[in-house]
Protein backbone atom coordinates (compact mmCIF):
# COMPACT_ATOMS: atom_id res chain seq x y z
CA UNK A 1 0.00 0.00 0.00
CA UNK A 2 1.54 3.26 -1.05
CA UNK A 3 0.28 6.43 0.51
CA UNK A 4 1.32 9.51 2.36
CA UNK A 5 3.73 8.94 5.21
CA UNK A 6 1.88 8.26 8.39
CA UNK A 7 1.58 11.15 10.75
CA UNK A 8 1.35 10.39 14.45
CA UNK A 9 -2.33 10.16 15.36
CA UNK A 10 -4.23 9.81 18.59
CA UNK A 11 -6.86 7.61 17.01
CA UNK A 12 -7.07 5.50 13.88
CA UNK A 13 -10.47 4.97 12.35
CA UNK A 14 -11.63 2.76 9.49
CA UNK A 15 -14.50 4.13 7.40
CA UNK A 16 -16.25 1.53 5.24
CA UNK A 17 -17.67 3.04 2.07
CA UNK A 18 -16.68 6.08 0.03
CA UNK A 19 -20.02 7.67 -0.76
CA UNK A 20 -21.15 11.02 0.66
CA UNK A 21 -21.67 9.72 4.21
CA UNK A 22 -18.21 8.12 4.29
CA UNK A 23 -16.61 11.40 3.25
CA UNK A 24 -18.69 13.54 5.61
CA UNK A 25 -17.99 11.40 8.67
CA UNK A 26 -14.31 11.57 7.70
CA UNK A 27 -14.48 15.36 7.45
CA UNK A 28 -16.17 15.56 10.85
CA UNK A 29 -13.54 13.28 12.42
CA UNK A 30 -10.78 15.48 11.02
CA UNK A 31 -12.47 18.58 12.43
CA UNK A 32 -13.21 17.06 15.83
CA UNK A 33 -10.17 18.53 17.51
CA UNK A 34 -8.68 15.09 18.14
CA UNK A 35 -5.84 13.89 15.90
CA UNK A 36 -7.55 11.22 13.86
CA UNK A 37 -6.27 9.20 10.92
CA UNK A 38 -8.83 7.67 8.57
CA UNK A 39 -8.46 4.71 6.25
CA UNK A 40 -11.47 4.64 3.90
CA UNK A 41 -12.28 1.19 2.50
CA UNK A 42 -14.11 0.92 -0.81
CA UNK A 43 -15.15 -2.24 -2.62
CA UNK A 44 -14.53 -0.72 -6.07
CA UNK A 45 -11.35 0.96 -7.33
CA UNK A 46 -13.37 4.20 -7.68
CA UNK A 47 -14.87 6.37 -4.92
CA UNK A 48 -18.05 8.46 -4.41
CA UNK A 49 -20.76 5.78 -4.21
CA UNK A 50 -24.12 7.16 -5.28
CA UNK A 51 -22.64 10.43 -6.51
CA UNK A 52 -20.99 8.39 -9.24
CA UNK A 53 -23.54 5.58 -9.57
CA UNK A 54 -26.81 7.15 -8.44
CA UNK A 55 -26.95 10.85 -9.36
CA UNK A 56 -28.39 11.05 -12.86
CA UNK A 57 -25.98 11.80 -15.72
CA UNK A 58 -28.08 14.80 -16.76
CA UNK A 59 -27.65 16.39 -13.30
CA UNK A 60 -23.97 17.32 -13.60
CA UNK A 61 -24.12 20.24 -11.20
CA UNK A 62 -24.91 17.91 -8.30
CA UNK A 63 -21.81 15.90 -9.10
CA UNK A 64 -19.65 18.94 -8.40
CA UNK A 65 -19.91 17.86 -4.77
CA UNK A 66 -16.92 15.63 -5.55
CA UNK A 67 -14.77 18.78 -5.34
CA UNK A 68 -15.59 18.77 -1.62
CA UNK A 69 -14.73 15.06 -1.33
CA UNK A 70 -11.40 15.68 -3.07
CA UNK A 71 -10.66 18.42 -0.57
CA UNK A 72 -11.43 16.12 2.36
CA UNK A 73 -9.17 13.47 0.80
CA UNK A 74 -6.17 15.81 0.70
CA UNK A 75 -5.85 15.65 4.51
CA UNK A 76 -2.47 14.13 5.42
CA UNK A 77 -4.11 11.57 7.68
CA UNK A 78 -6.43 10.22 4.99
CA UNK A 79 -5.85 7.03 3.01
CA UNK A 80 -8.17 5.54 0.39
CA UNK A 81 -8.08 1.75 0.37
CA UNK A 82 -9.91 0.94 -2.84
CA UNK A 83 -10.69 -2.40 -4.45
CA UNK A 84 -11.09 -4.01 -1.01
CA UNK A 85 -14.50 -5.39 -0.10
CA UNK A 86 -15.19 -5.45 3.62
CA UNK A 87 -16.95 -8.73 4.29
CA UNK A 88 -15.08 -10.50 1.49
CA UNK A 89 -11.43 -9.40 1.50
CA UNK A 90 -11.35 -8.34 5.13
CA UNK A 91 -13.87 -8.93 7.90
CA UNK A 92 -15.47 -6.32 10.12
CA UNK A 93 -13.92 -8.13 13.10
CA UNK A 94 -10.44 -7.80 11.60
CA UNK A 95 -11.02 -4.07 11.18
CA UNK A 96 -12.25 -3.81 14.76
CA UNK A 97 -9.10 -5.55 15.98
CA UNK A 98 -6.81 -3.12 14.17
CA UNK A 99 -8.58 0.23 14.46
CA UNK A 100 -9.75 2.31 17.40
CA UNK A 101 -13.13 2.62 15.72
CA UNK A 102 -14.89 1.37 12.59
CA UNK A 103 -17.61 3.45 10.91
CA UNK A 104 -19.91 1.70 8.44
CA UNK A 105 -21.04 4.00 5.65
CA UNK A 106 -22.16 1.25 3.33
CA UNK A 107 -25.31 2.87 1.98
CA UNK A 108 -28.52 1.15 0.99
CA UNK A 109 -27.67 -0.92 -2.04
CA UNK A 110 -30.44 -3.55 -2.00
CA UNK A 111 -33.67 -2.70 -3.80
CA UNK A 112 -36.87 -3.60 -2.02
CA UNK A 113 -39.12 -5.98 -3.91
CA UNK A 114 -42.77 -5.42 -4.77
CA UNK A 115 -43.68 -8.90 -3.51
CA UNK A 116 -46.52 -9.39 -5.96
CA UNK A 117 -47.27 -12.14 -8.49
CA UNK A 118 -45.31 -11.83 -11.72
CA UNK A 119 -42.51 -9.76 -10.25
CA UNK A 120 -39.83 -12.04 -11.67
CA UNK A 121 -41.18 -12.08 -15.23
CA UNK A 122 -38.64 -10.99 -17.86
CA UNK A 123 -39.11 -7.24 -18.29
CA UNK A 124 -39.64 -6.60 -14.56
CA UNK A 125 -36.69 -4.78 -13.03
CA UNK A 126 -35.57 -2.86 -9.99
CA UNK A 127 -35.21 0.81 -10.84
CA UNK A 128 -31.97 0.82 -8.87
CA UNK A 129 -30.43 -1.74 -11.25
CA UNK A 130 -31.38 0.39 -14.25
CA UNK A 131 -29.86 3.46 -12.61
CA UNK A 132 -26.64 1.58 -11.80
CA UNK A 133 -26.57 0.26 -15.38
CA UNK A 134 -26.87 3.63 -17.11
CA UNK A 135 -24.37 5.06 -14.63
CA UNK A 136 -21.83 2.37 -15.49
CA UNK A 137 -21.69 0.35 -12.27
CA UNK A 138 -19.51 -2.72 -12.87
CA UNK A 139 -22.03 -4.97 -11.09
CA UNK A 140 -24.72 -4.03 -13.61
CA UNK A 141 -22.70 -3.91 -16.82
CA UNK A 142 -24.07 -7.22 -18.04
CA UNK A 143 -27.74 -6.48 -17.32
CA UNK A 144 -30.04 -6.34 -20.33
CA UNK A 145 -32.99 -3.95 -20.64
CA UNK A 146 -35.24 -4.54 -23.62
CA UNK A 147 -36.53 -1.10 -24.57
CA UNK A 148 -38.26 -2.41 -27.69
CA UNK A 149 -41.67 -1.94 -26.08
CA UNK A 150 -44.21 0.87 -26.41
CA UNK A 151 -44.88 1.36 -22.71
CA UNK A 152 -43.03 1.22 -19.40
CA UNK A 153 -44.43 1.39 -15.88
CA UNK A 154 -42.36 2.84 -13.04
CA UNK A 155 -43.71 2.04 -9.59
CA UNK A 156 -42.94 4.62 -6.93
CA UNK A 157 -43.13 8.36 -6.44
CA UNK A 158 -39.62 9.20 -5.27
CA UNK A 159 -36.80 10.98 -7.04
CA UNK A 160 -35.33 7.71 -8.34
CA UNK A 161 -38.61 6.98 -10.11
CA UNK A 162 -38.43 10.42 -11.73
CA UNK A 163 -34.80 9.84 -12.76
CA UNK A 164 -35.75 6.61 -14.51
CA UNK A 165 -38.76 8.24 -16.17
CA UNK A 166 -36.69 11.20 -17.36
CA UNK A 167 -33.87 9.04 -18.76
CA UNK A 168 -36.48 7.00 -20.67
CA UNK A 169 -38.20 10.21 -21.79
CA UNK A 170 -35.11 11.91 -23.15
CA UNK A 171 -33.78 11.50 -26.65
CA UNK A 172 -30.27 10.17 -27.18
CA UNK A 173 -29.24 13.68 -28.22
CA UNK A 174 -30.36 15.04 -24.86
CA UNK A 175 -28.11 12.50 -23.12
CA UNK A 176 -25.17 12.27 -25.49
CA UNK A 177 -23.09 14.96 -23.80
CA UNK A 178 -23.59 13.68 -20.27
CA UNK A 179 -21.40 11.11 -18.53
CA UNK A 180 -23.97 8.36 -19.16
CA UNK A 181 -22.29 5.00 -19.81
CA UNK A 182 -21.90 4.43 -23.52
CA UNK A 183 -23.44 0.95 -23.42
CA UNK A 184 -26.60 2.51 -21.99
CA UNK A 185 -26.68 5.37 -24.47
CA UNK A 186 -26.57 2.87 -27.34
CA UNK A 187 -29.56 0.96 -25.96
CA UNK A 188 -31.51 4.14 -25.13
CA UNK A 189 -30.90 5.49 -28.63
CA UNK A 190 -32.82 2.49 -30.00
CA UNK A 191 -35.63 2.77 -27.44
CA UNK A 192 -39.18 2.42 -28.78
CA UNK A 193 -40.79 3.52 -25.52
CA UNK A 194 -43.50 6.14 -26.07
CA UNK A 195 -45.64 5.84 -22.96
CA UNK A 196 -44.10 6.13 -19.51
CA UNK A 197 -46.33 5.67 -16.48
CA UNK A 198 -45.08 6.83 -13.10
CA UNK A 199 -47.45 5.16 -10.68
CA UNK A 200 -47.77 5.55 -6.93
CA UNK A 201 -50.07 4.51 -4.14
CA UNK A 202 -50.49 7.96 -2.62
CA UNK A 203 -52.08 11.18 -3.73
CA UNK A 204 -50.04 14.10 -5.12
CA UNK A 205 -49.58 15.66 -1.69
CA UNK A 206 -47.90 12.47 -0.45
CA UNK A 207 -45.45 12.09 -3.33
CA UNK A 208 -41.85 12.07 -2.13
CA UNK A 209 -40.23 13.42 -5.28
CA UNK A 210 -39.07 17.00 -5.15
CA UNK A 211 -40.52 19.92 -7.06
CA UNK A 212 -37.14 20.55 -8.64
CA UNK A 213 -37.08 17.04 -10.15
CA UNK A 214 -40.66 17.42 -11.33
CA UNK A 215 -39.79 20.71 -13.02
CA UNK A 216 -37.39 18.85 -15.31
CA UNK A 217 -40.46 17.42 -17.05
CA UNK A 218 -41.55 20.85 -18.25
CA UNK A 219 -38.88 21.11 -20.89
CA UNK A 220 -38.14 17.70 -22.31
CA UNK A 221 -37.51 17.83 -26.05
CA UNK A 222 -39.65 14.86 -27.06
CA UNK A 223 -41.88 14.12 -24.09
CA UNK A 224 -44.96 15.75 -22.58
CA UNK A 225 -45.90 15.23 -18.96
CA UNK A 226 -49.52 14.45 -18.23
CA UNK A 227 -51.71 13.23 -15.42
CA UNK A 228 -53.17 9.75 -15.80
CA UNK A 229 -56.81 9.91 -16.88
CA UNK A 230 -59.54 9.59 -14.32
CA UNK A 231 -57.37 10.85 -11.50
CA UNK A 232 -57.03 14.60 -11.54
CA UNK A 233 -54.53 15.80 -8.96
CA UNK A 234 -55.70 17.41 -5.77
CA UNK A 235 -56.71 20.99 -6.36
CA UNK A 236 -53.57 23.00 -5.58
CA UNK A 237 -53.91 24.25 -2.06
CA UNK A 238 -53.51 27.97 -2.48
CA UNK A 239 -53.14 28.45 1.23
CA UNK A 240 -49.72 26.81 1.56
CA UNK A 241 -47.51 29.68 2.66
CA UNK A 242 -45.39 27.48 4.90
CA UNK A 243 -44.80 24.76 2.35
CA UNK A 244 -43.71 26.35 -0.93
CA UNK A 245 -42.22 23.00 -1.99
CA UNK A 246 -45.58 21.25 -1.79
CA UNK A 247 -47.35 24.19 -3.37
CA UNK A 248 -44.94 24.09 -6.30
CA UNK A 249 -45.33 20.33 -6.76
CA UNK A 250 -49.11 20.63 -6.84
CA UNK A 251 -48.93 23.59 -9.20
CA UNK A 252 -46.66 21.64 -11.57
CA UNK A 253 -48.95 18.61 -11.56
CA UNK A 254 -51.88 20.94 -12.18
CA UNK A 255 -50.03 22.40 -15.16
CA UNK A 256 -49.33 18.89 -16.49
CA UNK A 257 -53.04 18.04 -16.27
CA UNK A 258 -54.03 21.08 -18.35
CA UNK A 259 -51.24 20.71 -20.88
CA UNK A 260 -52.13 19.56 -24.41
CA UNK A 261 -49.68 16.87 -25.46
CA UNK A 262 -47.99 17.29 -28.83
CA UNK A 263 -44.66 15.51 -28.49
CA UNK A 264 -44.01 11.89 -29.50
CA UNK A 265 -43.46 10.57 -25.97
CA UNK A 266 -45.70 10.94 -22.95
CA UNK A 267 -45.00 10.61 -19.25
CA UNK A 268 -48.15 9.97 -17.22
CA UNK A 269 -48.12 10.65 -13.50
CA UNK A 270 -50.67 8.41 -11.80
CA UNK A 271 -51.84 8.48 -8.22
CA UNK A 272 -53.80 6.32 -5.81
CA UNK A 273 -52.91 2.99 -7.44
CA UNK A 274 -51.55 0.07 -5.39
CA UNK A 275 -49.55 -2.67 -7.16
CA UNK A 276 -51.53 -5.90 -7.48
CA UNK A 277 -49.73 -8.09 -10.02
CA UNK A 278 -47.55 -8.09 -13.09
CA UNK A 279 -49.29 -9.93 -15.92
CA UNK A 280 -47.84 -11.77 -18.86
CA UNK A 281 -47.16 -15.11 -20.46
CA UNK A 282 -43.40 -15.51 -20.46
CA UNK A 283 -42.72 -11.79 -20.20
CA UNK A 284 -44.30 -8.60 -18.88
CA UNK A 285 -47.45 -7.61 -20.80
CA UNK A 286 -49.32 -5.44 -18.29
CA UNK A 287 -49.36 -4.38 -14.69
CA UNK A 288 -52.49 -4.45 -12.54
CA UNK A 289 -53.24 -1.96 -9.81
CA UNK A 290 -56.04 -1.49 -7.32
CA UNK A 291 -57.46 1.99 -7.14
CA UNK A 292 -58.66 3.52 -3.90
CA UNK A 293 -62.22 2.58 -4.80
CA UNK A 294 -61.14 -1.06 -5.06
CA UNK A 295 -61.42 -1.23 -8.84
CA UNK A 296 -58.68 -3.08 -10.68
CA UNK A 297 -56.90 -1.19 -13.40
CA UNK A 298 -54.51 -2.74 -15.94
CA UNK A 299 -51.78 -0.73 -17.62
CA UNK A 300 -50.41 -2.47 -20.72
CA UNK A 301 -46.60 -2.36 -20.72
CA UNK A 302 -43.55 -4.40 -21.66
CA UNK A 303 -41.37 -3.10 -18.87
CA UNK A 304 -41.77 -2.53 -15.15
CA UNK A 305 -39.29 -0.70 -12.94
CA UNK A 306 -39.99 -0.88 -9.23
CA UNK A 307 -38.68 2.01 -7.22
CA UNK A 308 -40.16 1.48 -3.80
CA UNK A 309 -37.14 1.87 -1.57
CA UNK A 310 -33.82 0.35 -0.67
CA UNK A 311 -32.16 -1.23 2.30
CA UNK A 312 -28.65 -1.84 3.53
CA UNK A 313 -26.85 -5.13 2.80
CA UNK A 314 -26.22 -6.96 6.05
CA UNK A 315 -22.52 -7.43 6.90
CA UNK A 316 -21.14 -10.48 8.71
CA UNK A 317 -20.40 -9.55 12.31
CA UNK A 318 -22.79 -6.56 12.34
CA UNK A 319 -26.24 -6.78 13.95
CA UNK A 320 -28.98 -5.98 11.46
CA UNK A 321 -32.26 -4.15 11.94
CA UNK A 322 -34.67 -6.11 9.73
CA UNK A 323 -37.49 -3.69 10.29
CA UNK A 324 -35.61 -0.56 9.20
CA UNK A 325 -33.27 -2.31 6.78
CA UNK A 326 -30.11 -0.77 8.27
CA UNK A 327 -27.19 -1.80 10.50
CA UNK A 328 -28.87 -1.99 13.91
CA UNK A 329 -27.80 1.17 15.69
CA UNK A 330 -28.71 3.59 18.43
CA UNK A 331 -28.06 7.04 17.03
CA UNK A 332 -25.03 5.86 15.10
CA UNK A 333 -23.65 3.39 17.65
CA UNK A 334 -24.08 -0.13 16.28
CA UNK A 335 -26.03 -2.09 18.86
CA UNK A 336 -27.30 -5.58 19.55
CA UNK A 337 -30.68 -4.84 21.08
CA UNK A 338 -29.87 -2.31 23.79
CA UNK A 339 -26.25 -3.31 24.04
CA UNK A 340 -23.80 -1.14 22.10
CA UNK A 341 -21.08 -2.93 20.13
CA UNK A 342 -17.82 -1.38 21.24
CA UNK A 343 -16.00 0.64 18.59
CA UNK A 344 -18.50 0.05 15.79
CA UNK A 345 -20.62 2.84 14.26
CA UNK A 346 -22.86 3.56 11.29
CA UNK A 347 -23.66 6.70 9.35
CA UNK A 348 -25.59 7.81 6.28
CA UNK A 349 -28.18 5.56 4.69
CA UNK A 350 -26.82 2.46 6.46
CA UNK A 351 -27.64 4.24 9.75
CA UNK A 352 -30.96 5.99 9.08
CA UNK A 353 -32.29 4.55 5.81
CA UNK A 354 -32.45 6.06 2.34
CA UNK A 355 -33.76 9.58 2.72
CA UNK A 356 -32.70 13.18 2.38
CA UNK A 357 -30.34 14.96 0.05
CA UNK A 358 -26.57 14.57 -0.26
CA UNK A 359 -26.05 17.15 2.48
CA UNK A 360 -28.32 15.31 4.94
CA UNK A 361 -25.39 12.93 5.23
CA UNK A 362 -23.17 15.77 6.37
CA UNK A 363 -25.25 16.40 9.48
CA UNK A 364 -25.53 12.64 9.95
CA UNK A 365 -21.74 12.23 9.66
CA UNK A 366 -21.14 15.00 12.18
CA UNK A 367 -23.44 13.25 14.69
CA UNK A 368 -21.73 9.88 14.23
CA UNK A 369 -18.27 11.45 14.47
CA UNK A 370 -19.28 13.09 17.75
CA UNK A 371 -20.26 9.67 19.13
CA UNK A 372 -16.96 8.14 17.93
CA UNK A 373 -14.84 10.86 19.51
CA UNK A 374 -16.84 10.96 22.76
CA UNK A 375 -16.44 7.19 23.16
CA UNK A 376 -12.74 7.24 22.29
CA UNK A 377 -12.11 9.86 24.95
CA UNK A 378 -14.13 8.11 27.65
CA UNK A 379 -13.61 4.41 27.08
CA UNK A 380 -10.93 3.82 24.55
CA UNK A 381 -10.57 0.18 23.68
CA UNK A 382 -6.92 -0.33 22.66
CA UNK A 383 -6.83 -2.20 19.37
CA UNK A 384 -4.92 -5.46 19.44
CA UNK A 385 -3.56 -5.05 15.94
CA UNK A 386 -2.04 -2.36 13.81
CA UNK A 387 -3.73 -0.93 10.69
CA UNK A 388 -0.55 -1.02 8.63
CA UNK A 389 0.02 -4.68 9.42
CA UNK A 390 -3.60 -5.37 8.48
CA UNK A 391 -3.21 -3.54 5.16
CA UNK A 392 -0.14 -5.66 4.44
CA UNK A 393 -2.17 -8.81 5.12
CA UNK A 394 -4.99 -7.53 2.87
CA UNK A 395 -2.54 -6.80 0.06
CA UNK A 396 -1.65 -10.51 0.12
CA UNK A 397 -5.32 -11.33 -0.50
CA UNK A 398 -6.13 -8.58 -3.02
CA UNK A 399 -3.65 -8.10 -5.83
CA UNK A 400 -4.18 -4.35 -6.27
CA UNK A 401 -5.08 -1.98 -3.47
CA UNK A 402 -6.10 1.33 -4.99
CA UNK A 403 -4.93 4.61 -3.41
CA UNK A 404 -6.47 8.05 -3.90
CA UNK A 405 -3.56 8.85 -6.23
CA UNK A 406 -4.46 5.77 -8.28
CA UNK A 407 -8.05 7.00 -8.43
CA UNK A 408 -6.76 10.33 -9.73
CA UNK A 409 -5.16 8.41 -12.61
CA UNK A 410 -8.44 6.59 -13.34
CA UNK A 411 -10.31 9.91 -13.13
CA UNK A 412 -7.92 11.58 -15.58
CA UNK A 413 -8.16 8.64 -18.00
CA UNK A 414 -11.97 8.74 -17.88
CA UNK A 415 -11.98 12.46 -18.59
CA UNK A 416 -9.65 11.95 -21.56
CA UNK A 417 -11.93 9.24 -22.95
CA UNK A 418 -14.90 11.55 -22.45
CA UNK A 419 -13.26 14.55 -24.11
CA UNK A 420 -12.84 12.54 -27.30
CA UNK A 421 -16.63 12.02 -27.31
CA UNK A 422 -17.71 15.49 -26.18
CA UNK A 423 -18.67 14.12 -22.74
CA UNK A 424 -17.40 15.20 -19.31
CA UNK A 425 -16.12 11.65 -18.85
CA UNK A 426 -16.53 8.16 -20.22
CA UNK A 427 -16.49 5.87 -17.21
CA UNK A 428 -14.67 2.58 -17.10
CA UNK A 429 -17.42 0.09 -16.45
CA UNK A 430 -15.35 -2.94 -15.60
CA UNK A 431 -12.94 -3.31 -12.70
CA UNK A 432 -10.06 -4.70 -14.83
CA UNK A 433 -10.29 -1.62 -17.08
CA UNK A 434 -10.18 0.67 -14.03
CA UNK A 435 -7.09 -1.14 -12.78
CA UNK A 436 -5.49 -1.05 -16.23
CA UNK A 437 -5.83 2.75 -16.22
CA UNK A 438 -3.50 2.92 -13.22
CA UNK A 439 -1.08 0.47 -14.77
CA UNK A 440 -1.95 -2.14 -12.15
CA UNK B 1 -30.27 28.30 -10.84
CA UNK B 2 -29.21 28.63 -7.23
CA UNK B 3 -30.80 28.74 -3.81
CA UNK B 4 -31.17 32.11 -2.10
CA UNK B 5 -31.39 33.23 1.54
CA UNK B 6 -34.07 35.87 2.15
CA UNK B 7 -35.43 38.19 4.89
CA UNK B 8 -36.65 35.53 7.32
CA UNK B 9 -33.02 34.67 8.06
CA UNK B 10 -32.41 37.94 9.84
CA UNK B 11 -32.19 37.77 13.59
CA UNK B 12 -32.18 34.05 14.39
CA UNK B 13 -28.98 32.36 13.12
CA UNK B 14 -30.26 28.81 13.49
CA UNK B 15 -27.72 27.87 10.75
CA UNK B 16 -29.20 24.42 10.20
CA UNK B 17 -28.50 25.22 6.55
CA UNK B 18 -24.76 25.17 7.23
CA UNK B 19 -24.85 21.65 8.65
CA UNK B 20 -26.61 20.20 5.62
CA UNK B 21 -24.81 22.12 2.90
CA UNK B 22 -22.66 19.52 1.12
CA UNK B 23 -20.33 22.10 -0.44
CA UNK B 24 -19.93 24.77 2.27
CA UNK B 25 -21.43 27.55 0.20
CA UNK B 26 -22.92 29.51 3.12
CA UNK B 27 -21.39 32.82 4.15
CA UNK B 28 -22.20 34.84 7.24
CA UNK B 29 -22.27 38.40 8.49
CA UNK B 30 -23.75 39.89 11.66
CA UNK B 31 -27.22 39.90 10.12
CA UNK B 32 -27.77 36.64 8.24
CA UNK B 33 -26.32 33.94 5.98
CA UNK B 34 -25.85 34.13 2.21
CA UNK B 35 -25.44 31.44 -0.44
CA UNK B 36 -22.57 31.67 -2.88
CA UNK B 37 -24.29 31.01 -6.22
CA UNK B 38 -20.99 29.99 -7.80
CA UNK B 39 -20.59 27.06 -5.40
CA UNK B 40 -24.21 26.04 -4.77
CA UNK B 41 -24.93 22.75 -6.55
CA UNK B 42 -28.73 23.04 -6.30
CA UNK B 43 -29.10 19.98 -4.08
CA UNK B 44 -32.02 21.61 -2.28
CA UNK B 45 -31.01 20.33 1.15
CA UNK B 46 -30.96 23.70 2.88
CA UNK B 47 -34.46 24.93 2.03
CA UNK B 48 -36.40 22.34 4.06
CA UNK B 49 -33.76 22.41 6.82
CA UNK B 50 -34.27 26.11 7.56
CA UNK B 51 -36.54 26.46 10.63
CA UNK B 52 -37.82 29.84 9.43
CA UNK B 53 -38.32 29.06 5.74
CA UNK B 54 -35.82 31.70 4.67
CA UNK B 55 -34.33 29.75 1.74
CA UNK B 56 -35.90 29.35 -1.69
CA UNK B 57 -34.73 28.37 -5.16
CA UNK B 58 -34.21 31.54 -7.20
CA UNK B 59 -36.97 30.78 -9.69
CA UNK B 60 -39.53 30.43 -6.91
CA UNK B 61 -38.94 33.87 -5.39
CA UNK B 62 -41.83 36.32 -5.54
CA UNK B 63 -41.17 39.43 -7.63
CA UNK B 64 -40.60 41.59 -4.56
CA UNK B 65 -37.96 39.12 -3.29
CA UNK B 66 -35.96 38.70 -6.47
CA UNK B 67 -33.46 41.32 -5.28
CA UNK B 68 -32.18 38.75 -2.78
CA UNK B 69 -30.48 36.94 -5.66
CA UNK B 70 -28.11 39.88 -6.11
CA UNK B 71 -27.77 40.44 -2.38
CA UNK B 72 -26.66 36.82 -1.88
CA UNK B 73 -24.18 36.97 -4.74
CA UNK B 74 -22.69 40.25 -3.55
CA UNK B 75 -22.56 39.50 0.19
CA UNK B 76 -21.25 35.95 -0.31
CA UNK B 77 -18.27 37.46 -2.12
CA UNK B 78 -17.64 39.88 0.77
CA UNK B 79 -18.12 37.63 3.80
CA UNK B 80 -16.38 34.53 5.17
CA UNK B 81 -17.54 30.96 4.65
CA UNK B 82 -19.23 29.43 7.66
CA UNK B 83 -18.46 25.72 7.90
CA UNK B 84 -20.13 24.70 11.15
CA UNK B 85 -23.37 25.52 12.87
CA UNK B 86 -23.43 28.38 15.38
CA UNK B 87 -25.59 28.82 18.48
CA UNK B 88 -28.82 30.66 17.58
CA UNK B 89 -29.07 34.33 18.53
CA UNK B 90 -30.99 35.24 21.69
CA UNK B 91 -34.68 35.44 20.89
CA UNK B 92 -34.39 33.16 17.86
CA UNK B 93 -37.19 30.86 18.98
CA UNK B 94 -39.52 33.75 19.68
CA UNK B 95 -38.74 35.06 16.23
CA UNK B 96 -39.48 31.70 14.66
CA UNK B 97 -42.83 31.57 16.44
CA UNK B 98 -43.63 35.13 15.39
CA UNK B 99 -43.04 34.03 11.80
CA UNK B 100 -45.66 31.32 12.30
CA UNK B 101 -43.20 28.42 12.04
Amino acid sequence: MTGPDRVASDFRVAVVGSGPSGFYVTEALFRSGATVAVDMFERLPVPFGLVRFGVAPDHPKLKQVTVTFDRIATAPRFRFVGNVAVGRDVTVDELRHSYDAVVLATGADVSRSLDIPGQSLPGSHHAGDFVAWYNGHPDCRELRFDLGHEAAVIVGHGNVALDVARILAKTADELRQTDIANHALEVLAESRIREIHVVGRGQPAQAKFSAKELRDFLDLRACDASIGEGLPPDEPDRDNPNDPELAEKLALLGAFSRHAATKPRRCHFRFGLSPLAIQGRGCVEAMSFTSESGAVQDIPCGLVFSSIGRRTSPLAGVPYDEHRGVHANIEGRVANGHSVVDGLYACGWSKRGPSGTIGTNRGCGIATAEAVIADLHTRRRPPAGDPDALLTRISNRVPHLVSYGDWAAIDAAEKRRGAALGKPREKFVMVPDMLAAIGA
Amino acid sequence: MTYVVTDNCRGCRFTECVTVCPVECFHLDATMTYIDPENCIDCGGCAPACPVGAIEPDYRLAADKKFWIDVNRKRAAETPVISARLPPLPGADERRQALGR
